[in-house]
């Protein structure tokens, strides 16, 4: 703790009540917190901690009446900012401290012109005059490494990509040099080159501007990267509060180290994969060509998703599909599942080329290759019940449905979870039980290659770490072969034998999981594995260990 | 779910009224007959009789016509052709809608230009046309108000259909094997059809006051007394005998109302995220 | 602006070719209507007159094959003529075109008031979402929405010109008065204040409850949120970040919502007797004068299409996203 220096922002006892009805009374109880100038506070939490509800409680955005601040003190350079009137709070806002949040798509107002945005905080706020303000916000965009200022001032944030979205949220926050940053995920919508470079970024102003700073985030590695201090939230409760050399390597509280454990790493204990036989699945310079926009008598752009892309899988194998969004690799799967269809090349799935096959020639292929989804919340339609959804598949392919409903429960059972709720409805369950039978039911038409597509990334990573494991054991179990499609190489260094990296709708790099960790060919996978966050920080040995029990625990098979 | 429903439903206050207030209109419908056996075209008494007249409740017209007879009999029409006529559009919009949303590409251009040209026909004009030269019948008046009225209904459902088909529990769908009408029907549709009954609910208000106005100019079925004739007879009267057009105007006022009003709690039901938005924070 | 005449072009060709097919169901409907279309054409005038029936049937080539019937038609319409009406002894054009400026006048006029309106009341309801101020707004929406308008206008007679005396309840202006100048603009204005808030006040209820909603949701959304967190204060967040962006909704809903305003006119004008092309087909309705109102049909297209244009060139004023597209 930087208990020497005056705090330019401290929490005493804060609480947050939540509207009556709901599953707890408090989004946040009793927290006490304090950062200093020069020092980054990471809180850091799943879903539904609290943790960004201390954040708005501390900005005054709280969408109040429902949610409002039931007890505490939060003091800016020893001002309370819950008892100052609105006048000083609105001055404050800006002046005192910024903020920045999560989506950079839609924190900025689409009408208004970069320049203006950033200047109304100016205008606001200070004695500048209109050649001033000026100056003051092209120096601002340069200062968050925008190219071009004079030109990017008078653009529409449409124009921006995510990233450059972010850096101009971080202009608006710096315009007044608050004494406090507060940032809610603000990398966690961006890419993992670019997530580095916005990280890089708010470091850099912060120790030029000796701001403090809080971060808040769901990610250890980022909380490696960047903190001074570490504050661990759980059921809105600050658990842990340290500093972070303690919090990352003697975490105390059981559930900062279930956390930590829960943070996706390479392993090295996975033995590499022989391949023998010939192969499940041959995708030879595949191709898939969108048209974007057009119309009636309008050609559209064309956007080339896929490009000669070519890879194997043997059966057993795991094959990890890697890239940011936009490289292709999600549209590689769907032409594989024939959720697309391929515009060129061929895909030869046990001797057959899948591509150009009518619907119905491609019918019997569906029950070979079963697909399991990003979202747990979109992938299961909230109509049926569990068996429903489980057996569609099976009665689709002529199973009679009292078998298919039995064998749903079988399956159940596999995935982890008890044959009586297969006549619950997808609403009653979590996100992680969801995806759990997202794969109970691509399991049920015994497929021989499963599409995995980002199936975790919608998950808290306590949550990911069980699901990745019960995908791993699962294709032991049944010996199949897997696609496995994510932009985040950590989560791939766990559950894959072979890696292909993508690059906008072409493979750059494919090769054992070991090789392209260890020894990466071509520079965008170094790019990418220079993008991790939180290298240096080696995660602790005890807790290294509890996660390689975890995967190598045997599991019982019902079938 | 039912009682969840009905709990939304019920804790909006307007809708219940809205409810009761339909519940009663639909039974002047249905018992018009018993409430006024006699024809509502037949003289009862004389012409230009005042409200609270002997026998005749809300007075009578300038043939001396019940005009309470009138406007309970009115109802018949009213909801008949609303209710006809709205489920008509519906099925128009929602299976071009459908179709449109679903497959997207050319299938989706060329349905959405037509819908694009009837959306930009002024539609009363285009219903005073089609009645007018089709004569005037309960036929001619639905298919009229049916024809006008499936825009909105197409292009709300073809939203629906758009935002649904690439959600993934109907991708699995496409992955598990699901028939193309299977899919449609068992998957996307009772999925996007919350907002679609609300919309419909709100059609049928619509085409009630599109009734009315065909019947006010002298549209209506020439053999079935409507609320919108009423007023169109007394029109020229309007100086001596407010309370010819008043009443069946009132009747039209309060029925439409009602049905907004219950539009509303089945928004505020079906749609549970979007009512919170429209009520209070 | 040569981007903006590349739109206009862009839009005209668009519009020239919803037109070709408006007249095509024009056509298609003097086709479909039961009994001979020469019958149809001449309507209940040229009953009696097989000659003038005959002339039909000639002009319009209605013993042709179906294709030159529709090319012979579709063209002569292109041409600016909608044909003859035998009951007035005139073009058509001619007669809708003299009656047009009023008609204009009504409309536009209404139409202005209802978003004016509808937008205020919406953005007060709002802002006070959950007050009496909202409910009292949100009431009179949901009644005005829920009004037969012929049937308020006649009630408006009833209440300001009957029974109060304040206002005229029909006609342009007052006939024989010989006003002119600035009296004669306040003798129309005075004529034009019931109709107008007659045809105005249902399309108030729907922008006013169009409004409201959009200010909520946008209220909600996370640039408002970087506003707030600048410091803004809550009037200037109203104003150039919740209300600009809410606003976008309401005009696109308010460009396809042009044409059943155009078409309502034909209550308001027959109610308060406005000489416009409303008045004009009511009474080519009573005459089954099927030209006459085949024509108005054509020309309140054509007023749709110009006003969709309008409200799309407004758009791509505020919204600087669209000219990407």
């Amino acid at each position: 703790m930087s208990t020497a220096k005056q705090p330019v922002l401290e929490l005493r006892n804060l609480s947050v009540s939540l509207p009556p009805g709901g599953d707890r009374p408090f989004a946040v109880e009793q927290v006490n917190l304090r950062v200093a100038a020069k020092e980054i506070l990471c809180i850091v939490g799943e879903s539904g901690s609290g943790k960004s509800m201390v954040a708005h409680a501390i900005m005054g955005l709280l969408p109040e009446p429902h949610v409002k601040v039931a007890a505490g003190e939060a003091l800016l350079n020893g001002e309370n900012l819950f008892t100052m009137s609105r006048t000083r709070q609105r001055q404050v806002r800006g002046v005192g401290m910024g903020m920045i949040f999560q989506e950079p798509m839609t924190a900025l107002n689409p009408l208004m012109r970069v320049g203006e945005q950033i200047e109304e905080a100016l205008r606001l706020h200070s004695d500048l005059d209109g050649r001033g303000r000026r100056a003051r916000v092209l120096e601002l965009l340069a200062d968050v490494g925008l190219p071009n200022p004079e030109d990017l001032r008078r653009s529409y944030p449409f124009r921006l990509s995510g990233g450059q979205r972010q850096r101009v949220m971080i202009a608006i926050a710096l315009a007044l040099e608050p004494d406090l940053l507060i940032a809610d995920e603000p990398t966690t919508a961006l890419d993992v080159t670019t997530q580095k470079q916005i990280l890089d970024l708010i470091r850099k102003v912060q120790a030029e501007k000796g701001m403090g700073v809080i971060f808040i985030t769901h990610d250890f590695g980022v909380v490696a990267e960047i903190a001074d201090s570490v504050a661990v939230m759980q059921h809105g409760r600050c658990v842990e509060y340290a500093r972070a050399e303690q919090v990352l390597n003697r975490p105390e509280h059981t559930y900062t180290r279930e956390l930590i454990a829960a943070v996706p790493h390479y392993i090295e204990h996975r033995e590499d994969f022989v391949r023998e036989g010939t192969a499940l699945l041959k995708a030879d310079s595949v191709r898939k060509v969108f048209q974007v926009g057009g119309g009636f008598l309008r050609r559209g752009r064309e956007l080339i998703a896929a490009d000669n892309v070519s890879l194997t899988i043997h059966p057993g194998e795991t094959v990890g599909v890697v890239g940011e969004s936009g490289s292709g690799k999600s549209t590689l799967g769907r032409c594989i599942v024939g959720l697309h269809k391929a515009d060129g090349g061929r895909i030869v799935f046990q001797g057959t080329d899948l591509v150009g096959l009518s619907r119905k020639a491609f019918r019997p292929f569906r029950k070979d290759v079963q697909m399991v989804f990003q979202d747990p919340y979109a992938s299961l339609n909230p109509r049926y019940r569990v068996a429903d959804i489980i057996s569609q598949g099976p009665i689709a392919f002529g199973t009679p449905r009292k078998k298919a409903h039995e064998r749903a429960r079988e399956l159940l059972e596999l995935v982890g979870l008890d044959a009586s709720v297969a006549r619950r409805f997808p609403h009653e369950f979590s996100g992680g039980q969801r995806q759990r039978i997202s794969i109970a039911r691509a399991l049920a038409l015994d497929p021989k290659l499963l599409i995995a597509d980002e199936p975790v990334s919608a998950l808290d990573v306590s949550v990911q770490t069980q699901v990745l494991d019960l995908l791993d054991d699962i294709r032991y179990q049944l010996g199949l072969a897997m696609l496995f499609i994510t932009h985040d190489l950590r989560v791939a260094a766990q559950v894959c034998d072979t890696i292909a990296v993508m690059q906008t709708g072409r493979i750059v790099e494919l090769g054992t999981c070991r090789d392209v960790f260890s020894n990466p060919t071509h520079s965008y996978t170094r790019t990418l594995l220079d993008a991790i966050p939180g290298q240096q920080w080696e995660i602790p040995a005890d807790l290294r260990h509890l996660r390689g029990e975890r995967a190598r625990r045997p599991r019982e098979v019902s079938r | 779910m039912n009682r969840d429903f009905w709990n939304a439903f019920a804790s909006n206050r307007g809708a219940l009224v809205g409810l009761a207030i339909l519940v009663v209109v639909v039974l002047m419908a249905i018992f018009a007959d018993v409430l006024y056996p006699r024809s509502p075209w037949s003289m009862v008494t004389a012409p230009f009789q005042p409200p609270l007249s002997d026998d005749v409740l809300l007075g009578s017209d300038t043939l001396g016509r019940d005009i309470a007879a009138g406007v309970v009999h009115g109802s018949r029409v009213s909801l008949l052709i609303g209710l006809i006529s709205s489920l008509v559009a519906l099925f128009i919009g929602v299976t071009l809608g459908a179709l449109a949303g679903y497959f997207g590409g050319w299938v989706d251009d060329a349905i959405m230009r037509f819908t694009e040209l009837f959306q930009t026909i002024p539609n009363f004009v285009l219903a005073v046309v089609l009645v007018a030269i089709f004569t005037p019948s309960i036929y001619s008046l639905v298919a009229a108000i049916a024809i006008v009225s499936w825009p909105p209904l197409a292009r709300l459902a073809r939203g629906e259909f758009l935002s649904l088909r690439s959600r993934e529990f109907v991708l699995a769908a496409v992955t598990t094997g699901q028939s193309t009408p299977r899919i449609i029907l068992r998957e996307i549709l009772p999925n996007s059809l919350s907002p679609i009954i609300v919309a419909a609910s709100l059609t049928v208000a619509t085409a009630i006051l599109l009734e009315s106005a065909l019947s006010f100019l002298g549209l209506g079925d020439p053999n079935m007394m409507s609320w919108g004739y009423q007023i169109g007879a007394a029109r020229t009267v309007l100086r001596q005998a407010w309370w010819m057009s008043f009443f069946p105007g009132i009747a039209i006022l309060i029925t439409v109302l009602a049905i907004n009003l219950v539009g509303e709690g089945l928004n505020d039901a079906l749609n549970p995220k979007l009512a919170r938005k429209g009520r209070g924070r | 602006m040569a981007k903006i005449g590349l739109f206009l072009a862009r839009r005209l060709v668009k519009a020239a070719i919803i037109l070709f097919f408006i007249v095509l169901i024009n056509f298609a409907l003097i086709r479909a209507a039961p009994g001979d279309p020469a019958a149809v054409m001449a309507g209940e005038a040229g009953a009696s007159d097989p000659q003038y029936v005959e002339l039909l049937r000639q002009r319009f080539g209605l013993d042709e094959p179906l294709h030159t019937q529709m090319w012979i038609y579709v063209s002569s319409v292109f041409q600016g003529d909608l044909g003859f009406s035998y009951r007035q002894g005139r073009f058509v054009s001619d007669l809708i075109l003299e009656r047009l400026p009023a008609t204009l006048l009504l409309t536009v006029t209404a139409f202005i008031f209802a978003l004016a309106m509808g937008v205020l009341l919406g953005t007060l309801a709002a802002m006070k979402v959950g007050r009496w101020a909202d409910t009292a707004i949100t009431t009179l929406a949901l009644v005005s929405y829920a009004t037969p308008l012929f049937w308020l206008g006649l009630m408006l007679i009833l209440l300001f010109s009957v029974h109060l005396g304040w206002l005229p309840s029909f006609g342009f202006e007052s006939v024989g008065a010989g006003h002119t100048g600035l009296a004669r603009v306040a003798d129309v204005a005075a004529h034009m204040v019931l109709p107008v808030l007659t045809l105005g006040l249902f399309y108030m209820a729907v922008y006013t409850r169009l409004t409201r909603s959009s200010i909520l949701e946008v209220h909600e959304m996370d640039f408002v949120k970087t506003a707030r967190a600048k410091g803004v204060t809550e009037g200037n967040v109203m104003m150039f970040h919740v209300l600009r962006n809410a606003i976008l909704p309401v005009i696109t809903f308010a460009g396809f919502q042009a044409g059943h305003l155009i078409g309502g006119s034909i209550l308001v004008e027959t109610v308060f007797a406005w000489p416009g092309i409303g008045r004009l087909a009511f009474n080519a309705l009573l005459q089954r004068d099927y030209q006459v109102l085949l024509g108005v049909f054509v020309v309140t297209s054509i007023l749709v299409l110009l006003f969709n244009i309008i409200t799309d060139l407004l758009y791509t004023v505020i919204d600087p996203r669209i000219e990407v597209e």
